[in-house]
């Protein structure tokens, strides 16, 4: 008994600590991405190839002053920054990232990652609101009205996949994918079945995760140019630092969560070295995917976001969802 | 020729002036011409504007009318202290955006104690800051200006840097 | 947006744009009111870096003015310079040798490419794609290190003299210019996949801002603001000065007005700039940069004399009023911003506040040249 206790108590700390290195390190990747892709070397002082900038940058963010503005909400004010990094940190518990790892399995994984996932839309909320700074409320108004919008054909596409695969247990989900990459969710032939849409469905699902975490061209929460920093602009300190590492960890979140429902989880393409390498290497290329996205393009206006996804994403996922219903039902 | 059309219509303005006015303008001193009033030709090579119109300032605005009914733009308003004189002078500069080049100058001077000018905001929205700015360092007041505080000094500031006896 | 929105006035609270903000390219301040994010009016407040550049004016001479022009235009100092030495000569009838003539125009468009790479990458940046702004520098860096050889400083210049130049052209600095030529235009290339034809640069410019031909007439808005609407204004074409009559290039003016046009006016203003400079290179004559005779202190007969340039935002102005003495009786410099942002507090009313960060993106606002 307590032997399982301190198993899942190692594997909670173990899923928290890669959590936090990955935040602290995908914050270098981004810098020295940003720096290849405008030909200049990114952080270059610090440690080899600037590796030590993270820690040092985590021990400055601590020795700031935590300042909290007079007239704020105070209690909202200091939750809204735990409660950005929070959900991540336990969706992460049930992520599988072989068929052995994985902190602790429970057989409604997916359902669970989405409701810590909408959560995070109330921290953006929670930010916003109790800052009392009409720049903050401005963008935690549109980031409010982003998440939702790009819930929904998140939500619809995973269902998607949850019918192909009978169940909304993660391992399950990988399971049904094994046996040679062909079988991924991915690619339009599942079960013998012709499901045109199904890349359609993975390039929705890859959309909506950059959407729901807040990144370019969708960042219009904390679009530096024009809301100075949205709404963390009055934060310091560790309640930035928090904001910061939550985001950092919603992109790995959102990244394993394409692996798994769309690319096989750790299944490797061609049957050697399985494992959770595959699986890293997986998620790693979907975040450089991220990162060079971010340095590409210019924002969207909140308009012709919130236009892309009522009018474009909805309508596709749900006509993909009926074509999988419907071919499920007649073969 | 533009210039033609405009030089008519502006000349309409003066018609108390007895002499044609049409003579190459040599201000040598400029402090004897402030009473000349009337429309000059101007050599352009020389001075870069073709016409100078000097006025007083009740002709002010049927003369900017004209300027703008024929599709003139204005350039710049700004004034001139002439402390020798006991004037201050507002220099309206305006141009044209087609081929047929055209700049026109038109002054009119006011006393120096009490300035006091219409304002041709109503005929060039864009006059608001240029005779804010013109307030701002001279101390003449646009009347019927919709909005006249200032603009590149301090909200406060009651002096006028441009003025010849200003000490800082 | 189809259907026309309608505002509220009575719920309507007051954001202020700056004057410290990333966006406003310098200390302005925007106040707006907004119903949401709508602007239902907006009002600049300027003067937070008005340094009285006309009264020092007064108690300098004609020569120990000239630094003063470089700092009201950083970017497109040598413009401003030529303006004034111009004007100078135009009055004293100084005359200029015609290699000094050839060099003026490469230089200051070799500046005016430099000042709208700037525009550029800050643009881009405000709309939120980071990285061109690295390429961008990166192109400038070679004008500006090519200027740096020849006039000795990188952005503020000084180079102008009354009659002449400070410096003469060495053949590096020829060579150098060639190779740059070469290499903008492979940028500039590139620029257009990377930026001119992305779909998300498309919907956010195209049909924001719209500027009329009516509006530009009222407030007097030159430059890249004016040509984006439709008017065929240049002062380089209008009322050519210096050598330009001996260049053959083109005034790239669109008539859509919106800001997507504005953007497509400098980008190709660039593109007609390095034929100028090409153009200037092939003919540039032999012989001295500086008159052999150069009165010892300038005196301008009295009277007053108004010169006009193209600088990089529009046509700048000078006015010299002169009562004989070796300083000026009153100097006004007429600045195109000035003409440029006044449209803004107009133009702006029921836009998104993102469209109108755009928007003032689009006029290319250069504060301290605003506020002189």
């Amino acid at each position: 008994m307590s032997l399982t206790l301190l198993n899942v108590l190692a594997a909670v700390i173990i899923a928290i600590a890669f959590v936090a290195a990955n935040a602290a390190y995908l914050v270098w990747a981004e810098r020295k991405g940003a720096g290849f892709i405008q030909r200049r070397p990114g952080p270059t002082e610090n440690g080899p190839w600037g590796l030590l900038q993270p820690p040092v940058d985590g021990i400055k963010l601590m020795t700031k002053q935590l300042l909290i503005p007079g007239g704020v909400d105070k209690i909202i004010f200091v939750i809204a920054p735990v409660l950005a990094m929070f959900p991540s940190i336990v969706s992460f518990v049930t992520i599988p990232f072989s068929d052995t790892i994985v902190a602790h399995n429970i057989n409604i994984g997916l359902l669970m990652i989405f409701v810590f996932g909408s959560m995070s839309a109330m921290a953006l909320l929670m930010g916003g609101w109790s800052s009392r700074n009409k720049y903050s409320m401005i963008s935690s108004v549109r980031a409010v009205s982003q998440a939702v919008a790009y819930e929904i054909p998140m939500l619809i596409t995973a269902i998607t996949v949850v019918m192909i695969a009978g169940s909304l247990d993660l391992m399950e989900i990988v399971h049904k994918q094994s046996g040679g990459f062909w079988h991924w969710n991915i690619w339009p032939f599942q079960k013998g079945l012709f499901n045109i849409l199904m890349p359609a469905s993975f390039l929705i699902f890859f959309i909506c995760s950059l959407a729901e975490t807040n990144r370019a061209p969708f960042d219009l929460g904390e679009a530096e140019s024009e809301l100075v920093a949205g709404y963390h602009t009055e934060y310091s300190s560790m309640g930035f630092g928090l904001f910061f590492m939550g985001e950092y960890a919603n992109i790995v979140i959102g990244a394993c969560l394409t692996t798994i429902l769309f690319l096989g989880g750790w299944d490797c393409p061609f049957g050697l070295l399985p494992g959770v390498w595959w699986f890293i290497v997986k998620i790693y290329i979907l975040i450089f995917t991220f990162i060079w996205i971010r340095w590409t393009f210019p924002r969207t206006t909140i308009y012709s976001l919130l236009n892309l996804s009522w009018k474009v994403l909805i309508p596709i996922s749900l006509f993909n969802l009926l074509l999988t219903a419907g071919l499920l039902k007649v073969f | 020729m533009i210039i033609e059309t405009v030089k008519d219509k502006l000349r309409d303005l003066f018609p108390a002036a007895a002499e044609p006015a049409v003579t190459e303008h040599q201000a040598e001193k400029p402090e004897t011409a402030e009473a000349e009033i009337g429309v000059f030709d101007c050599s352009y090579a020389k001075r870069g504007y073709h016409l100078d119109v000097r006025l007083a300032p009740d002709q002010l605005l049927s003369a900017v009318g004209i300027l703008f009914d024929h599709g003139f733009f204005i350039e710049s308003i700004t004034g001139v202290d002439w402390i020798k004189d006991g004037q201050l002078e507002a220099v309206y500069d305006f141009c044209r955006y087609d081929f047929d080049l055209c700049r026109i100058v038109v002054r009119t001077r006011t006393p120096r104690a009490n300035p006091i000018l219409p304002t041709i905001t109503g005929i060039y929205s864009g006059a608001s800051w240029h005779e804010r700015e013109t307030h701002d360092f001279f101390g003449i007041v646009f009347e019927g200006h919709p909005h006249l505080i200032p603009l590149l000094l301090p909200e406060d500031a009651d002096f006028h840097p441009l003025l010849k006896d200003f000490k800082a | 947006m189809s259907e026309p929105i309608v505002l509220q006035p009575d719920e309507t609270f007051i954001l202020n744009v700056g004057p410290q903000h990333p966006a406003t390219h310098g200390v302005l301040r925007v106040k707006m009111t907004m119903d949401g994010e709508f602007i239902y009016n907006a009002e600049t407040v300027i003067g937070y870096i008005h340094r009285m550049h006309e009264k020092m004016a007064e108690n300098r001479t004609y020569a120990q003015y000239m630094p003063n022009l470089s700092r009201l235009d950083y970017l497109s100092a040598m413009a401003y310079c030529h303006g004034y030495v111009l004007a100078v000569e135009k009055a004293a009838s100084i005359e200029v040798p015609e290699r000094a003539e050839y060099i003026r125009a490469i230089t200051v468009e070799m500046n005016r490419i430099s000042s709208h790479l700037v525009w550029f990458g800050a643009f881009v940046m405000d709309l939120g794609g980071f990285s061109p702004l690295m390429y961008a520098f990166d192109d400038r860096e070679q004008i500006l290190d090519l200027l740096e050889a020849v006039t000795g400083s990188r952005l503020t210049y000084c180079y102008f003299r009354f009659g002449g130049l400070y410096n003469d052209v060495d053949d590096d600095f020829i060579e150098g210019t060639r190779r740059f030529i070469k290499r903008m235009r492979k940028s500039l290339k590139m620029y257009h996949k990377l930026v001119t034809t992305n779909v998300i640069l498309m919907k956010r410019l195209i049909g924001i801002g719209p500027v009329s031909v009516d509006l530009c007439q009222r407030y007097g808005a030159t430059g890249p603001v004016a040509r984006g609407s439709g008017i065929n204004y240049d002062v380089r074409r209008n009322e050519p000065y210096s050598v330009y009559p001996e260049f053959d290039f083109d005034i790239p003016v669109y008539n859509e007005g919106d800001s997507f046009a504005r953007y497509k006016v400098r980008m190709e203003e660039m593109e007609q700039s390095l034929r100028i400079i090409e153009q200037g290179l092939d003919k540039l004559p032999d012989g001295p940069v500086n008159p052999e005779k150069k009165p010892k202190t300038i005196k301008l007969p009295a009277g007053d004399y108004y010169t006009a340039v193209e600088a990089g935002r529009g046509s700048f102005g000078i006015r010299i009023v002169s009562d004989g003495d070796k300083s000026p009786y009153r100097l006004k410099l007429r600045s195109p911003t000035y003409s440029n942002m006044h449209l803004f507090d107009e133009a702006c009313r029921g836009m998104l506040i993102a469209d109108a960060l755009a928007f003032m993106g689009s006029l290319d606002l250069v504060i301290p040249e605003m506020d002189r």
